[in-house]
C-alpha cells in the first residue's frame, strides 16, 4: 500500500494518545487525548484514501515539473487561509461578546477561553502556516534546491497542524498555563518543541545544498525567526508538571521573574514570529510582484543584524510601572525606542523597492496589498515605540490603545503581508496563468482596509478615553468615574471595533471564492478597466 | 566599502549566519532576565506573604483556566488614581509563590490583587454566576458552571509539583492537603491547624452546602488575593527600590 509509513506512524499515534487518554489522572488529560486520537486516527485514514498519482489536475503536475516539493505548500496555502479565517471570526464572537454580554455560552464559549484561542489562532495557526507555507516555497526558489527529504516536510508541515489542534482544543477545554501567546500546556509544548527542531533541521539542510552562492536575504529573516522562537518557546514553557499523565503544570519560575521571562517571550513572539518571519516573506514576494531588485543590500544588511539584536530588549515595556525593577523598565523603553530606526530601515527597503514600479500600484491590486502592508508596518512601528515611552504607557497600559496597536499590525501588515503571497502564490502553484479575478482582489483590498480603519480609530478612542475615565479627578478631589462607568462608556466603542471586524472577515471570504475559483482554473469575465488592465 | 564585504561570511554560511543570530539575540535576554534572579532588592522583605492554602491553590487553578487573566490584571502600578481605586501599589514579593505570575496585560474588568475581603463571599457568588444580578453595566461572562463540586483527588501532587519548583510547602502542609482543603470549606469552628499552616485563609462554605464546590475554591482564592501583607505593619523605606 501507498504510504504505509504513515499510516502505521499515524495509526501508532492514536493508539499512544489512546493509551494515554485511558491513563490520564484528570478528566480534561482524558479528554484531550481522546481527541487528539480521533485527529489522529481521522488523519491515518484520509492518507490510507488519498487518491492516486493520475488523479493530480494536470495544472498541478506542470506546476512540479520545476523539481521543488510543494505538497505541503499547496496545502499550507488552503490552510492558512482557513485559519486565517477561522481565527478572525472567533475575533469577531469575542468582540461581541465585549459589546453584548449574553453572547458568552459557558463554560466553553465564554470570553476567557475564546481570547487565547482567536489571539493563538491568529497568530500561531494563521500566521505560523503562513510562514512555514512561504519559508518552504522560499528557500527553495532562492536555494534552487529541493527540500532535504520530503517526508521530514511532511512531518514539520502536519506536525504543526496537530500543535494547531491540540492548542485549539485545550483552550476551549480549559487546558491553558495562563502566559499570553504561550497557552498550551506542558505536553503540547514539547510537541511543537520537536517540529520545531525537525523545522530548523529541515530549513537549514536546504540551504546547505543550495546551488546559490549567497543565502538571499529573505532566508536569512526565515532563520532568524526559527532560531529566534526555538529558543524563545522553550525557556518560557520550562514548567513541572504535576503528573506526567495529568494536564496541569506549574511554571519553574515566579512572580516577577516569570513576568520578565515571559515578557521576554511574548514581545518577541511579537518580534519574531510576526516581525522577522514576515519581513522574509516580504523580502521575496514584494520584489517578486514589482518586478524590482530589493532597493539596498546594505540597508539590508544594517536593518537585519540591528533588529534582532535591539528587539530581544524591547520585553520589558509591557511591565512599566509593574514590580519590575526599574532599570529594567528602563532598560526596555530605550531600546524599545531605538527599535523605531531598524524598524523603518524594513520598511524603507520594502517601499523604495518600488521605485520606477510605483504604477504598479494603480494597475495591480495584489501590489496593494504587499505596499499597503509595509506601510501598516511603518506605522505600528513608529507608535510601538511611543508607546513604549514610560509616561505614555502611563496612559495606554491596561486599556484598548494596546488592542489597537497589535491590530494594525496584526490586521494591516501580518494579514495584508500574507494576502498578498498568497495571492501571488496560488496561482503559481496550481500551474494557473492568472487570479480568478484581479477585480475581487480589489474589492477585498478596500472592504479590509475600511475593516481596519474603523478597527484601529474605535480601540484608539475607547483606550485613550478609559486611560483619561480611570486617573480623572472630580472638584472635590475623589475619583471622578467608577470603574463600571468606563465600562460602560466602551459600549459604542466595541459595537464599532467588532464591525470593524466583521468587514475584515468578509474581505478574507472574498479572499476564500476568488481563490478557490482560481484553484478551478476559473477566469472571470471582467472588463478592463484601469484598475485591473496593466496586471493582464 | 570592507564592512559590507565581510558579511559574505555570513551569508554563505548557514552555520555562521545562524550562530551569528543566536549571538545577536541572547545578549539582551541575558542581561535583563539573569540579574533579577541575583539582585537582591528585586524582592522586597516584607513579611506575611505564604504559600496558598490548597483550596486557594485550587482556586488559582480554576482562575488560569477560565482565562481571568485576561481581562483582570493583578498589578497595581504606584499612581495616585490607581491607589486609591485598588489599595497600596503591588510589591514583587507579593507574587513570590505565584506560578505562573497573574499580572496581566489588560484591564477590561478592574485590577483584582487587592480584592480579598472587599466583597463577602455571598457577593462574589452570586457575582460569579451572573455579574448582572450585582453589577448592572457589567460586560463579564457568568459562571454558573463553577456550582460543580471540585475535583481535589490528586492535590497532593500539585503541592509537591509547586515545591519542585521552590514553593516553601511543608511537608506537614503537603501530607495534609487533602485534609485542609475539605476543612476550610466544611468546618464550622475555624480549625487550629489549618489556621496556623495558612494565616487568614478565608474559612466556610461560600455556597453554603456541604460539599467542596469550584466556587468555594475561586472564592477563597479572590477573598486571600492582596490580604497577605499587612501594610500597616510596613515601614516605606523597607521597600522601596
Amino acid at each position: 500500500m501507498r504510504n504505509s509509513g504513515w499510516i502505521i506512524t499515524l495509526a501508532a499515534g492514536a493508539l499512544f494518545t489512546l493509551v494515554l487518554s485511558g491513563l490520564g489522572q484528570d478528566a480534561l488529560f482524558r479528554i484531550h487525548m481522546g481527541i487528539i486520537t480521533v485527529a489522529l486516527g481521522l488523519a491515518a485514514v484520509v492518507v490510507m484514501r488519498r487518491p492516486d498519482e493520475a488523479r493530480i489536475p494536470a495544472g498541478v503536475v506542470e506546476a512540479d515539473k520545476a523539481g521543488y516539493f510543494d505538497a505541503p505548500i499547496r496545502a499550507g496555502s488552503i490552510l492558512t487561509v482557513f485559519w486565517g479565517v477561522v481565527g478572525m471570526l472567533v475575533g469577531v464572537v469575542i468582540a461581541l461578546q465585549l459589546a453584548w454580554p449574553d453572547l458568552n455560552f459557558g463554560p466553553y464559549l465564554n470570553f476567557g477561553r475564546l481570547r487565547p484561542l482567536h489571539t493563538s489562532a491568529v497568530v500561531f495557526a494563521f500566521g505560523g502556516t503562513a510562514l512555514i507555507t512561504t519559508s518552504f516555497y522560499v528557500v527553495q526558489r532562492t536555494s534552487r534546491a529541493r527540500l532535504i527529504n520530503d517526508n521530514l516536510a511532511r512531518f514539520v508541515f502536519w506536525g504543526y497542524q496537530l500543535f494547531i489542534l491540540m492548542a485549539a482544543t485545550g483552550y476551549v477545554l480549559g487546558s491553558t498555563q495562563g502566559r499570553e501567546y504561550a497557552e498550551p500546556e506542558w505536553y503540547t509544548d514539547i510537541w511543537l518543541t520537536i517540529v520545531w527542531v525537525a523545522y530548523l533541521v529541515l530549513f537549514m539542510g536546504t540551504i546547505i545544498k543550495r546551488k546559490e552562492p549567497h543565502i538571499y536575504v529573505a532566508n536569512w529573516f526565515y532563520l532568524a525567526f526559527i532560531v529566534t522562537i526555538a529558543l524563545l518557546h522553550v525557556v518560557n514553557n520550562l514548567a513541572f508538571p504535576a503528573s506526567l499523565l495529568g494536564s496541569k503544570s506549574y511554571s519553574l519560575f515566579s512572580g516577577v521573574q516569570d513576568a520578565l521571562t515571559q515578557w521576554w517571550y511574548g514581545h518577541n513572539a511579537v518580534g519574531f514570529f510576526l516581525t522577522a518571519g514576515f519581513l522574509g516573506m516580504m523580502y521575496y514576494y514584494l520584489p517578486k510582484q514589482a518586478e524590482r531588485p530589493v532597493y539596498s543590500y546594505r540597508l539590508s544588511i544594517i536593518h537585519f543584524w540591528a533588529l534582532i539584536f535591539l528587539y530581544i530588549w524591547a520585553g520589558p515595556h509591557h511591565l512599566h510601572y509593574t514590580a519590575l525593577p526599574d532599570w529594567a523598565q528602563t532598560l526596555g523603553a530605550t531600546f524599545s525606542v531605538m527599535l523605531w530606526m531598524p524598524s523603518w530601515g524594513g520598511m524603507i527597503n520594502g517601499l523604495m523597492t518600488l521605485s520606477g514600479a510605483w504604477d504598479k500600484l494603480r494597475t495591480d491590486p495584489v501590489m496593494r496589498f504587499l505596499v499597503s502592508s509595509v506601510a501598516f508596518y511603518g506605522m505600528s512601528t513608529f507608535e510601538g515605540p511611543m508607546m513604549s515611552i514610560k509616561a505614555v504607557n502611563s496612559l495606554s497600559h491596561y486599556t484598548d490603545w494596546t488592542i489597537g496597536h497589535v491590530h494594525s499590525g496584526a490586521l494591516g501588515w501580518v494579514a495584508f503581508v500574507s494576502f498578498g503571497a498568497l495571492y501571488y502564490l496560488v496561482p503559481k502553484l496550481w500551474g494557473r496563468k492568472e487570479l480568478y479575478s484581479l477585480r475581487l482582489v480589489g474589492v477585498h483590498f478596500w472592504v479590509a482596509t475600511i475593516g481596519i480603519v474603523l478597527y484601529i480609530t474605535s480601540m484608539w478612542i475607547s483606550g485613550i478615553m478609559q486611560g483619561l475615565m480611570w486617573r480623572a479627578y472630580d472638584t472635590l478631589g475623589f475619583l471622578q468615574y467608577s470603574f463600571i462607568e468606563t465600562v460602560e462608556a466602551m459600549h459604542p466603542y466595541y459595537v464599532i471595533r467588532a464591525l470593524g471586524g466583521l468587514l475584515f472577515v468578509v474581505g478574507s471570504l472574498i479572499m476564500v471564492y476568488n481563490i478557490y475559483k482560481t484553484i478551478k482554473g476559473d477566469v472571470a469575465e471582467e472588463a478592463l478597466t484601469p484598475a485591473t488592465s496593466g496586471a493582464r | 566599502m570592507s564592512i559590507f564585504k565581510q558579511h559574505k561570511v555570513f551569508e554563505t554560511n548557514v552555520f555562521f549566519l545562524a550562530v551569528g543570530i543566536l549571538l545577536c539575540i541572547i545578549v539582551g535576554g541575558l542581561v535583563e532576565v539573569v540579574p533579577l534572579f541575583s539582585i537582591e532588592s528585586t524582592i522586597e522583605k516584607v513579611q506575611g506573604v505564604r504559600p496558598y492554602s490548597p483550596l486557594e491553590l485550587a482556586g488559582r487553578n480554576i482562575y488560569i483556566r477560565e482565562g481571568c487573566y485576561n481581562c483582570h490584571s493583578q498589578m497595581i502600578r504606584p499612581f495616585k488614581d490607581e491607589v486609591e481605586r485598588y489599595g497600596h501599589y503591588s510589591l514583587a514579593a507579593e507574587s513570590m509563590y505565584d506560578h505562573p505570575f497573574q499580572w496581566g496585560s489588560k484591564r477590561t474588568g478592574p485590577d483584582l490583587a487587592r480584592v480579598g475581603g472587599k466583597f463577602t463571599n455571598e457577593w462574589q457568588v452570586r457575582h460569579l454566576i451572573n455579574p448582572r444580578d450585582v453589577v448592572p453595566g457589567s460586560i463579564m461572562p457568568g459562571y454558573p458552571h463553577l456550582k460543580r463540586s471540585l475535583d481535589y483527588g490528586d492535590i497532593e501532587a500539585h503541592l509537591k509539583a509547586l515545591s519542585v519548583v521552590g514553593v516553601p510547602y511543608t511537608a506537614e502542609q503537603i501530607t495534609n492537603a487533602k485534609k485542609d482543603m475539605a476543612e476550610q470549606v466544611l468546618s464550622e469552628a475555624p480549625d487550629a491547624a489549618i489556621a496556623k499552616r495558612y494565616p487568614k485563609a478565608r474559612m466556610g462554605s461560600a455556597m453554603g452546602t456541604d460539599k467542596v464546590t469550584e466556587m468555594d475554591a475561586l472564592v477563597a482564592y479572590l477573598q486571600i488575593l492582596g490580604t497577605m501583607v499587612d501594610f500597616t505593619k510596613v515601614n516605606p523605606e523597607a521597600i522601596r527600590r
